[in-house]
C-alpha cells in the first residue's frame, strides 16, 4: 500500500475520528474556559481523573452513562477549586493549574492504588461498543468512518454544536464571551463576574473530564498510569489554533488525529527505517508549528489571565 | 421656605451622609444629595474630589461605610450592581464598560434576559433598541462590533444600555471628556429629550461651562465632602469656581516663553495604528525654552506620538532627529542617553512598576550608568539615596523608599515620575497627560515643574486631552486629528470654539497640515 | 469581597500563614490517609521517621532533594520574570544526555578538567532547549507554557530514540540505558559508602550564586523588573527580549544540572526513568520558596523528605506512596493562597 493510499481508506478514517474524540471533549472544555477568561492548566491532570471516576464507576457494576455523569462531576469538582483559587482570589492561573494537574493526577493515582492495591494488570470493563447509524453507516468511506463509532464520539460532535450555540445563541453565552472580553461590561449589566467565570470553568473542566473518561471507556476498556500523555496539552495548542471558535477547533482536533492516525500507518508502512520515536515525536511538533502559524494573527479574548477585582476598571 | 408637597416634583433618588474610607483616604465624607422626576443635578468637583466614589457607591461598585440610599422612597440594598439596575439606576461609565469583540446588540441585551433562556431573543432585543435609537437621536448600527466604533458611538450605546433597562435615572460619568464640541452638543439635545419624558439626570463633571449649559441645579463636591448646592438660576460660574477650589487657588500666570533653537523634530513620521490611529504623515519641531501643546480627542494618535518620540513605538516611514541630527536607530535608550525625559500616559501600565519599591522604581532608567552600577553589579545604597533625594525634592509622600510604589497615590507615583524623568535636566520633555487624575494641588505642582523646565530651557511636548489645561500652559498649540497636526498657533490666538472644530477634524486639508484656523 | 493591598505583611503574619497553609495540606492528606484505614499520627510519624529518623533517612533525603534544588532554582528564576518554564524535565534530560555523550569516553581528561567540561556542556544543551520557547515567545508571540509543556513529550521521545540508538549500551542486555560514564566524569560521593555525593554542594553553590545575581546584579534587577510589569520595563529601556533570553538560558542550564547530577552523582549512566517528574515538582519546590534561591533548598528538602519518608511510610503502612505527591500538590495551592493572604486583605464589603 502507497503512503498516500491510506488517507482514502475507511479503516484510517474512523480511526482519525477516535483519535479525535478525547481530543474534542478536551478542547471544547478548554474553549468554554478561556472564552470566559480563565486559562485552565489543569486540564491534563483533570482528563486523569475523568478516565478513572468514570472507568471504576463502571467497574463498581454502574452502567455506563453513569460512569460518564461520574466524571464530568469529578471535572466539575475540580473545575471549581481552580475557580476559586484563581478568580475571586486572583491566583496565578499557570501556578494553580498545574497545581491542579499534580494534584487530581496524584489523587487519581492514590485512590486507584488505594481501591485496587492488589492488581499487576489492570481489571477491563464492557466499555462502549460502536454503534452503526442505520442509512448513514452505508455511505462509502464516510459511513464506517463517521458512523460506525461509539456513542461517546457522536456525543464528542453534539458538545461542538452545543457549546457553539451555547455560547453565541444564549444569554449565558453571551455573558461568558463579555467576561472573557471585558469583565467590567457583565459587572455593569449586574452579573456576577466570579460567577459566570466559576461556572465555566467547573463546565469546561466536566466536558475535559469526559474527554479523558473517553479512553477508559471508549478507546480501551480499563485505567493505565499517564495515559492522557499530553492530550490535554495538545487540547490547549488546539484552543489557540482553533482561534477560540468551538468549529474551527473541530477542524483542528480532526486533522491532528488524522495525522496521528496517518503517523502510525506510515510507521507500519516504512518498517522501522525511521526510528518509531521520530513519529511519534511528530503530533507534538506539529503542534508547536501550528501554534507559530497562527499565533501572530489570532484575536484571543481581551481579558484572557487577567484577574478581575469587582469595581475595578 | 419649607417644602409643599403638590407643586414640588416627587424626589426619585435621596442619598443621605453617605461616608466612605480608603485606608487613611476619606472619599466622601457625609456626602448627602437629592434628586427631583426630570430634574438635571450637575455633581461639580475637581478631579480627586469624590464625583466618582459616590456614583460607585451608588451603582454598587463600591459599599459606603456608612450612610443610606432610597430610590423613590425605598432602600437601596449596598454593594449590588444589580440592584440598582432593578431599581432603574444606569450609569454611563468614565471607562466605557464594552465587550470590545462582540456586537452593540450583545452588549446591550447582556443580563437583561433569563441566563439559562436556551435561546437569546435578539429580534425582540433590535426592535427595541432601533425604537429607543429613534426616538433619542442615538443613532447607532447595531450589529457592529463594539471595536468598530467611535468613542461617540461607543457613548451612544451606553446610553442605550441604560435605556434598554428603562432606567429613570441615568448617571453621567465625565461624558463630554472624550467628545468633540459637536458630539457633546447632541448628547446635550439626547438629554434635553430624556428628562422632557421623565427621566433624572446625574451629571459628573468638572467642567463650568458645561455644567451651566446643561443643568438645572448643581452639588458642588470638594475634598470629599459637599461645598455647597445651588440652583443654576441663583449661581454664576465665578462662584462655582469658588466653591469648587476653596480658597481662591491663583493659576500662576505663565511667563512668556523665550524660544530658543529646534532641539527636537519628527519629519514625515508614520506608525501603524496604536490605542487608536497611528501617525499619518506627521512633522513637529520643539524648540527649547517653548512648551508645545498638543490638542486633541483622545483616540487621536496621540499614544502613537508619545510611543514613537518615547522609543517603543517604532516609526515605518519618517525620521526623528535631535539638535539636527537625524537619529538612525530609536529607541528608549537612545531617546535617554539623548537627554529626552518621558512623562508616560499610564503611571500604572508603563511609568511604574507596581510590586517594585520606591528605590528599583527611580533608577528604572538610570540603572546602567556608572552611578548605579559597576560590572553588572548594583549599587543599592547610590539608589536609594538618589531615591531619598527624589522622595525629598519632589515632596513624595511614602513611608520609606523601600515601600512598594503600588502603595503610593496616584499624585505621589506622578511625582516620582517627574523626579525620574527631570533627573539630570533633560532637554527635551514629553509630558503624555501628566495630570490625569491628579487632584488639584498635585495638577498645579506638576504644572508649576514643567514650568520651571522650560525656564531653565527644555523643549517640552504636553499632550493632553483638558483643553483648559493645554491653554494654560502652552506657548503654542497644536490640534491632532486622525493621526495629523494642524498648523501650530501662538498662545491665546485660537478660541476654545476654533479649537473644538480642529479636533472634530475639519479644517485639515488632504496633505495632513491643517489650513489656518477655520 | 475584594482585595486590598496590604502595607507590609509583618514577619508573624506570614509565618502564620505558612504554618497554616501547611497544616491545611496535612489536614487534607490525613482525610486520605484515614480513608485508606491507617492512623494519620502513625502514618505521619512513619513518614517523618522514613525522613530524617537516621543517619541512612537524612541522607536519602538530601540525596532526593538535590535535583529539586536544580530544578526548583531553574523554574524560579524563570518564574520571577514570567517566563513560564513548564519545561524542567526536558532540560533535565538534555542535560543528562550531554553527560553521557561527553562522559562515557569521548573526552579523556583529568577530572579537575572533564567535570566542569561536562557541565558546561550540560547546561548549554539546557538552555538551548529553553531558548527555543523563549525566541518562540518574543518572535511569534507563542506562549511558552505549551510550548515547553509539549517540548517534555519530545525531549523524552528523542532520549527514547538515543537509548536505542546511538547512545544504547552494548552489554546492556538490550535494555534501553546508556554506557556508564568513566571514573574521570564521575562526582565524589561526600561520605564514604554513603549515596549523598557532590552535586549537593553543587546544589548549594548554585542557590547562593542565583541568590547573589537576583539580589546584586543588574540582569536580577532587569528580571525581575520584566516578570513584574513588561511594559514599563519595557518604557524604561530595559531591553525586555533580551532579558528573557538570558533568563531561558539561565533557568534552563539550571535544570539541565539537575540531569548532569543525577547521571554524574548518583546513576552513573541515562535511562528512561532518570527523572520521575524532578521537572515538574520544581514547580512545587519554587513555589513554596516564593521564589526565593535559598528558599528553594529548604523547600526541595522538605519536599524531598515528604517522598523519601512516604516511600519507607508505604512499605510498613498500607498507605500507597502517592499520597506524598498529593501532599506536595496540595501544600502548593495552600502556600499559593497563604501567599495571597501575606500580601492583600480580604474584605468582604
Amino acid at each position: 500500500m502507497e503512503a498516500f493510499d491510506i488517507l482514502l481508506t475507511a479503516s484510517f478514517w474512523a480511526a482519525a475520528i477516535r483519535i479525535a474524540s478525547p481530543l474534542i471533549f478536551a478542547t471544547m472544555g478548554e474553549l468554554i474556559c478561556e472564552r470566559a477568561g480563565v486559562l485552565n492548566l489543569g486540564i491534563e491532570g483533570i482528563m486523569t481523573a475523568g478516565a478513572f471516576a468514570g472507568w471504576f464507576t463502571v467497574y463498581l457494576g454502574f452502567d455506563l452513562w453513569t460512569g460518564v455523569m461520574i466524571a464530568a462531576l469529578t471535572g466539575a469538582a475540580f473545575g471549581l477549586l481552580h475557580g476559586v483559587l484563581t478568580v475571586p482570589l486572583g491566583l496565578s492561573q499557570h501556578v494553580i493549574g498545574i497545581g491542579i494537574t499534580l494534584l487530581a493526577t496524584s489523587l487519581t493515582y492514590f485512590t486507584y492504588r488505594l481501591l485496587l492495591p492488589e492488581v499487576s494488570s489492570p481489571p477491563k470493563i464492557e466499555a462502549f461498543q460502536p454503534l452503526a447509524i442505520p442509512g448513514l453507516s452505508e455511505i462509502p468511506i464516510l459511513g464506517p468512518a463517521l458512523f460506525e463509532q461509539t456513542p461517546l464520539t457522536y456525543l464528542a460532535f453534539v458538545s461542538v454544536a452545543v457549546v457553539a450555540w451555547v455560547l453565541y445563541r444564549t444569554p449565558a453565552g453571551v455573558a461568558v464571551r463579555a467576561v472573557g472580553e471585558n469583565p467590567s461590561a457583565v459587572e455593569a449589566q449586574g452579573i456576577s463576574v466570579s460567577a459566570v467565570r466559576i461556572g465555566a470553568v467547573m463546565a469546561g473542566s466536566a466536558l475535559m473530564a469526559i474527554g479523558g473518561a473517553f479512553l477508559t471507556m471508549s478507546a480501551f476498556n480499563s485505567f493505565f498510569f499517564e495515559m492522557i500523555n499530553g492530550r490535554g496539552w495538545i487540547a490547549i495548542a488546539l484552543v489557540v489554533f482553533g482561534s477560540w471558535r468551538p468549529g474551527k477547533a473541530l477542524i483542528g482536533a480532526i486533522l491532528f488525529a488524522a495525522f496521528d492516525a496517518y503517523q502510525v500507518r506510515l510507521q507500519q508502512l516504512t518498517g522501522g527505517v525511521i526510528p518509531y520515536q521520530v513519529f511519534l515525536m511528530m503530533p507534538y511538533i506539529l503542534s508547536i508549528a501550528a501554534l507559530v502559524l497562527v499565533a501572530r494573527r489570532v484575536a484571543y479574548p481581551k481579558a484572557l489571565m487577567v484577574p478581575y477585582q469587582k469595581g475595578e476598571r | 421656605m419649607p417644602d409643599t408637597a403638590g407643586d414640588e416634583a416627587e424626589t426619585v433618588l435621596r442619598l443621605a451622609g453617605i461616608t466612605k474610607h480608603f485606608g487613611a483616604l476619606t472619599a466622601n465624607d457625609a456626602i448627602s444629595l437629592t434628586l427631583k422626576r426630570g430634574e438635571v443635578v450637575a455633581l461639580l468637583g475637581e478631579n480627586g474630589a469624590g464625583k466618582t466614589t459616590l456614583m460607585n457607591i451608588l451603582f454598587g461598585h463600591y459599599t459606603a461605610d456608612a450612610g443610606r440610599i432610597e430610590v423613590e422612597g425605598r432602600p437601596l440594598p449596598a454593594g449590588e450592581p444589580r440592584a440598582a439596575l432593578a431599581a432603574g439606576i444606569g450609569m454611563v461609565h468614565q471607562h466605557f464598560t464594552l465587550a470590545e469583540q462582540m456586537s452593540v446588540l450583545d452588549n446591550i441585551v447582556l443580563g437583561t434576559q433569563r441566563l439559562f433562556r436556551p435561546r437569546l431573543d435578539r429580534r425582540a432585543a433590535r426592535t427595541r433598541i432601533d425604537r429607543l435609537a429613534r426616538d433619542y437621536g442615538l443613532a447607532v448600527d447595531a450589529q457592529a462590533q463594539i471595536k468598530d466604533l467611535s468613542v461617540g458611538e461607543r457613548q451612544r450605546v451606553e446610553i442605550l444600555k441604560a435605556l434598554y433597562r428603562d432606567a429613570r435615572i441615568l448617571i453621567l460619568d465625565e461624558p463630554t471628556a472624550v467628545l468633540t464640541p459637536m458630539e457633546c452638543e447632541a448628547l446635550f439635545a439626547t438629554l434635553k429629550k430624556l428628562v422632557a419624558d421623565g427621566l433624572s439626570v446625574i451629571f459628573i463633571s468638572h467642567k463650568l461651562h458645561e455644567v451651566m449649559a446643561v443643568s438645572d441645579r448643581v452639588v458642588v463636591l470638594r475634598a470629599g465632602a459637599v461645598a455647597g448646592t445651588r440652583a443654576i438660576g441663583e449661581t454664576s460660574a465665578q462662584d462655582l469656581a469658588h466653591l469648587m477650589v476653596g480658597a481662591e487657588l491663583a493659576q500662576d500666570e505663565v511667563a512668556p516663553a523665550t524660544p530658543g533653537p529646534v532641539l527636537f523634530a519628527l519629519a514625515n513620521a508614520r506608525t501603524r495604528s496604536y490605542g487608536g490611529a497611528g501617525l499619518n504623515g506627521v512633522s513637529l519641531e520643539l524648540r527649547a525654552g517653548e512648551i508645545t501643546g498638543l490638542a486633541g480627542i483622545s483616540g487621536n494618535g496621540q499614544a502613537a506620538l508619545a510611543a514613537a518620540i518615547a522609543g517603543t513605538l517604532p516609526l515605518s516611514a519618517g525620521t526623528i532627529s535631535i539638535r539636527g541630527e537625524t537619529m538612525a536607530r530609536w529607541s528608549p535608550r537612545q531617546a535617554l542617553a539623548r537627554r529626552l525625559g518621558r512623562i508616560p500616559e499610564d503611571r500604572h501600565a508603563t511609568g511604574m512598576i507596581g510590586d517594585m519599591s520606591v528605590t528599583e522604581n527611580v533608577i528604572s532608567e538610570g540603572y546602567r550608568s556608572r552611578r548605579f552600577s559597576r560590572l553588572g553589579i548594583l549599587d543599592w545604597a547610590a539608589a536609594a539615596a538618589f531615591a531619598r533625594q527624589i522622595i525629598a525634592a519632589y515632596d513624595v509622600k511614602c513611608p520609606s523608599e523601600e515601600a512598594r510604589v503600588r502603595l503610593l497615590s496616584g499624585g505621589n507615583m506622578q511625582k516620582l515620575i517627574l523626579g525620574r524623568a527631570l533627573d539630570g535636566d533633560p532637554e527635551v520633555i514629553l509630558a503624555s497627560q501628566p495630570t490625569r487624575g491628579l487632584d488639584v494641588g498635585a495638577v498645579a505642582y506638576v504644572h508649576r515643574r514643567l514650568v520651571e523646565a522650560r525656564d531653565r530651557g527644555a523643549a517640552i511636548l504636553l499632550i493632553s486631552e483638558d483643553l483648559d489645561e493645554i491653554q494654560a500652559l502652552s506657548d503654542r498649540i497644536i490640534v491632532m486629528s486622525q493621526g495629523r497636526l494642524s498648523a501650530p498657533s501662538a498662545r491665546g490666538a485660537r478660541s476654545q470654539r476654533d479649537l473644538g472644530i480642529l479636533m472634530a477634524g475639519h479644517g485639515f486639508d488632504e496633505h495632513g497640515s491643517a489650513s489656518d484656523a477655520a | 469581597m475584594r482585595l486590598e493591598p496590604r502595607a507590609a505583611s509583618s514577619l508573624t503574619r506570614s509565618l502564620s500563614l505558612t504554618v497554616l497553609a501547611l497544616a491545611a495540606a496535612l489536614v487534607f492528606a490525613s482525610l486520605l490517609v484515614m480513608a485508606a484505614g491507617a492512623n494519620p499520627l502513625t502514618v505521619f510519624w512513619l513518614v517523618a521517621k522514613g525522613a530524617a529518623g537516621s543517619q541512612f533517612a537524612a541522607l536519602e533525603t538530601l540525596t532526593r532533594a538535590t535535583p529539586l534544588i536544580f530544578t526548583g532554582l531553574a523554574v524560579a528564576v524563570a518564574f520571577r520574570a514570567k517566563l513560564w518554564n513548564i519545561g524542567a524535565e526536558a532540560q533535565l534530560y538534555m542535560g543528562a544526555v550531554m553527560t553521557v555523550v561527553i562522559g562515557t569516553g569521548a573526552v579523556t581528561i583529568p577530572a579537575y578538567g572533564l567535570i566542569p567540561l561536562i557541565m558546561m556542556a550540560a547546561m548549554l544543551a539546557g538552555a538551548l532547549v529553553l531558548l527555543g520557547p523563549a525566541l518562540l515567545k518574543t518572535r511569534f508571540g507563542v506562549d511558552e507554557v505549551v510550548t515547553t509543556l509539549l517540548l517534555n513529550f519530545i525531549v523524552i521521545l528523542f532520549v527514547s530514540l538515543l537509548l536505542e540508538g546511538p547512545l544504547k549500551d552494548p552489554t546492556g542486555l538490550g535494555w534501553p540505558q546508556s554506557e556508564k560514564v568513566i571514573a574521570e566524569a564521575k562526582l565524589p560521593r561526600l561520605i564514604k559508602g554513603k549515596r549523598l555525593h557532590f552535586g549537593f554542594v553543587l546544589a548549594l553553590v548554585a542557590a547562593g550564586i542565583i541568590w547573589f545575581i537576583m539580589k546584586k546584579t543588574v540582569l536580577g534587577y532587569e528580571m525581575r523588573a520584566v516578570g513584574h510589569n513588561a511594559e514599563a520595563a519595557r518604557f524604561a529601556g530595559i531591553p525586555v527580549n533580551r532579558v528573557l533570553a538570558k533568563t531561558a538560558l539561565l533557568s534552563g542550564g539550571l535544570a539541565a544540572l539537575a540531569g548532569f547530577s543525577e547521571v554524574a552523582g548518583l546513576k552513573g549512566n541515562l535511562t528512561l526513568d532518570l527523572s520521575p517528574g524532578y521537572g515538574y515538582t520544581g514547580i512545587v519546590v519554587a513555589m513554596l520558596a516564593m521564589l526565593h534561591p535559598l528558599g528553594v533548598v529548604i523547600a526541595a528538602i522538605f519536599v524531598a523528605g515528604i517522598f523519601v519518608g512516604a516511600d519507607a511510610m508505604s512499605r510498613s503502612a498500607n498507605v500507597p506512596s502517592y499520597i506524598a505527591q498529593v501532599m506536595v500538590a496540595s501544600a502548593l495551592l495552600a502556600m499559593v493562597t497563604a501567599m495571597m493572604l501575606m500580601r492583600y486583605r480580604i474584605r468582604w464589603r
